[in-house]
């Protein structure tokens, strides 16, 4: 704080009053930290092989392909796909460590005592999710038939998490004619659940594409997903809802009009359906990176004081549904992406007791850093490390494109998170962090297998947080570091790649010293005024 | 790359590969050697018989600046199966190549 004497008075002044100075200087000085995670899978086989865009480009090119006729015989019951071992993980029901302990393939094998709700989460049966497509639908383009409706509606009566005046939207369902002369003569996109016709969402409009079903359903698929994940965020940490200042989605869909065709703002479209009424929001753009820039972002606005608490959070998609179905199909397995998966993070001001986000620990992959993975791996992580005087082996974990290899290593997509650790692993090698002959110890022991559904943004970073904080909050380890990378040149506007990347650390504590009553706040300003008078006295 | 070939003559063109593994750098100089193995593309049936080296064989190693292979490569041959990939790309080299 700087001082001044007032020329007309001969007072020394400051700047800013105390008790500004204090408590903003507080904000600004500490990280803000991550309350809570969480994490939902919808499981959607009829999107699969209606929405996804492998089969749907198929059915284009050749509706009588081999491939169609084998994908129906290869999708995975409801019980399959909670059972599965990497979804179990996925909404916190066993851990990455526990995981490790299993062979691959993990589609083989079947989660002991498999739940469909986790300490994260949920895994939720494509009837369900169906209607809570509905129930987010604001502009009646959803439309369902009499029975399915009935049955969703008791269905979603029971789940905990949904307000029984939400299930008022299945009380007008629509006549089997009516969903079929949307769906025959205007455009309307069929819903199906077990094969069959259900309900259908209507287009927009008559002409913006921007608007037609097929862009409405991906987009509802995203909100839902979306809003599901909040909710679980919002019931599994103890915030309440009305604190919540502001959302930012970070998914990979966009929403808007032809005159302005990613407009937005899914975030605030979810925050009405999941109740955050003092909320408001934006969505955040990254391919793939984009939740680890919108976790930047939330981050820096709770740190600078303009909101206590900021959820991230960012719903699945349907395109990406069997996006390797025909490798999976041809060796044989069944088709694993038959999962809609969505995150949130609860980030909020520091309470001295959650893990922080370390933002002075920034790893940017900028304009120029070049595009050998060299220069990417090293953007991202050694640089960032170095000028924190960090070594690559002070990170406990890093949590990178956690991508599940039961699903990436038949499809030839080698395995994902792996390769990634080699490369960091290679590059402590390089700095003389490790020798050449610990890579592989390295990897073991900063790595960890992938789990997440491949839905581009939700494996990257993200999926660790929630194990992360916990394992941060148990001692287990005390620095992990988030990274998120984007093929941005999937947009055709550059050739670039992205990437960003940051620590989540162990609370220093100060936040919870800090936490000042007031009492403290009235001695602290009773202190002030008598330096202040003490000043006046020597003048 | 056939538009470069016809441009510039097939004797004077190399293909230099990235790939991360033997088995996907086998594909990509097959490709542009014997033809599109999965028959898709422009390259299906046509067989070019290139030059093709992975970047991390001697051959192209070895007319790098050391510096820059340094900062650009030198991670990534710690991660590469380097021998699999020298003995996949031989093998390609070998059987169709029209250039050595």
């Amino acid at each position: 704080m700087t001082k001044e004497r007032n020329q007309h008075t001969g007072f020394v002044s400051c700047h800013r009053p105390f008790v500004y100075l204090a408590k903003t200087e507080r904000v600004f000085e500490l990280y803000s930290v991550v309350k809570g995670a969480s994490y939902f899978i919808a499981h959607a086989p009829d999107m699969v092989v209606n929405n996804g865009t492998t089969q749907t480009t198929q059915r284009k090119a050749d509706p009588y392909a081999e491939y169609l006729t084998q994908l129906e015989k290869s999708l995975r019951s409801y019980e399959d796909c909670v059972a599965y071992l990497p979804n179990q993980v996925y909404i916190g029901n066993m851990t990455p460590e526990e995981l490790e302990g299993y062979a691959l393939p993990w589609y083989e094998q079947k989660a002991l005592g498999a739940q469909r709700k986790g300490k994260y989460g949920e895994i939720m049966p494509e009837d369900e999710f169906i209607g809570m497509m509905k129930i987010c639908d604001v502009f009646d383009l959803v439309k369902l038939e009499a029975g399915f409706s009935a049955s969703v509606k008791e269905k979603l009566g029971q789940h905990t998490l949904i307000d029984a005046s939400q299930l008022q939207v299945f009380d007008k369902p629509s006549e089997e004619a009516e969903l079929r002369k949307l769906i025959d003569k205007e455009h309307a996109e069929p819903i199906y659940y077990l094969g069959k016709i259900v309900g259908c969402i209507k287009a927009a409009h008559d002409i913006d594409e921007s608007l037609s079903a097929h862009v409405i359903f991906e987009n509802i698929v995203s909100k839902a997903s979306c809003v599901l994940s909040i909710l679980h965020l919002m019931d599994k940490t103890d915030v309440d809802k009305d604190e919540i200042a502001y959302v930012i989605e970070c998914s990979e869909e966009a929403c808007g009009d032809m005159n302005q065709r990613g407009g937005g703002n899914f975030a605030k479209a979810a925050a009405e359906i999941a109740g955050l009424t003092n909320a408001t929001g934006c969505d955040v753009r990254g391919f793939c990176a984009g939740p680890t820039h919108a976790l930047l972002q939330a981050a820096s606005l709770v740190k600078a004081g303009l909101f206590k608490y900021v959820v991230v959070a960012a719903g699945g998609s349907t395109a990406k549904l069997g996006m390797n179905g025909k490798d999976h199909v041809k060796k044989g397995l069944p088709v694993l992406e038959d999962c809609v998966a969505g995150f949130a993070i609860l980030v909020g001001e520091n309470d001295g007791i959650s893990p922080e986000i370390n933002t002075d620990i920034l790893g940017r992959h900028t304009v120029g850093t070049g595009s050998s993975p060299q220069a990417v791996i090293s953007s991202l992580t050694a640089a960032a490390l170095e000028k924190a005087g960090l070594k690559l082996t002070d990170v406990d974990k890093y949590s990178v494109e956690m991508q599940n290899p039961d699903i990436t290593k038949p499809a030839g997509a080698g395995n994902v998170p792996e390769a990634n650790y080699k490369m960091i692993g290679a590059l402590a090698a390089m700095r003389g962090d490790i020798q050449k002959a610990e890579l592989a110890d390295f990897v073991k022991k900063h790595g960890m297998v992938g789990w997440a559904p491949t839905q581009g943004h939700i494996p990257s970073g993200v999926p660790y947080m929630g194990f992360a904080r916990q394992d941060i909050l148990d001692g287990k380890i005390s620095r992990a570091m988030f990274i998120g990378k984007g093929s941005l040149f999937l947009g055709r506007m550059t050739n670039l790649f992205d990437g960003v990347s940051f620590v989540l650390q162990q609370n220093s504590g100060k936040g919870q010293a800090e936490a000042v009553s007031e009492e403290t706040v009235k001695k602290l300003i009773a202190q002030s005024l008598k330096d202040f008078a003490g000043h006046l006295l020597q003048e | 790359m056939k538009e470069f070939t016809e441009e510039f003559g097939a004797e004077n063109i190399v293909i230099v590969l990235g790939a991360a593994e033997g088995e996907a750098a086998g594909l990509a100089a097959e490709t542009v050697t014997a033809g599109d193995p999965t028959f898709a593309g422009p390259l299906a049936g046509v067989q070019l018989g290139l030059r093709v080296y992975h970047v991390c064989e001697p051959e192209i190693k070895d007319e790098v600046d050391p510096q820059v292979y340094e900062e650009q490569i030198s991670m990534m041959e710690m991660v590469l199966d380097i021998d699999d990939i020298i003995k996949e790309m031989t093998s390609i080299r070998e059987q169709y190549c029209k250039y050595n």
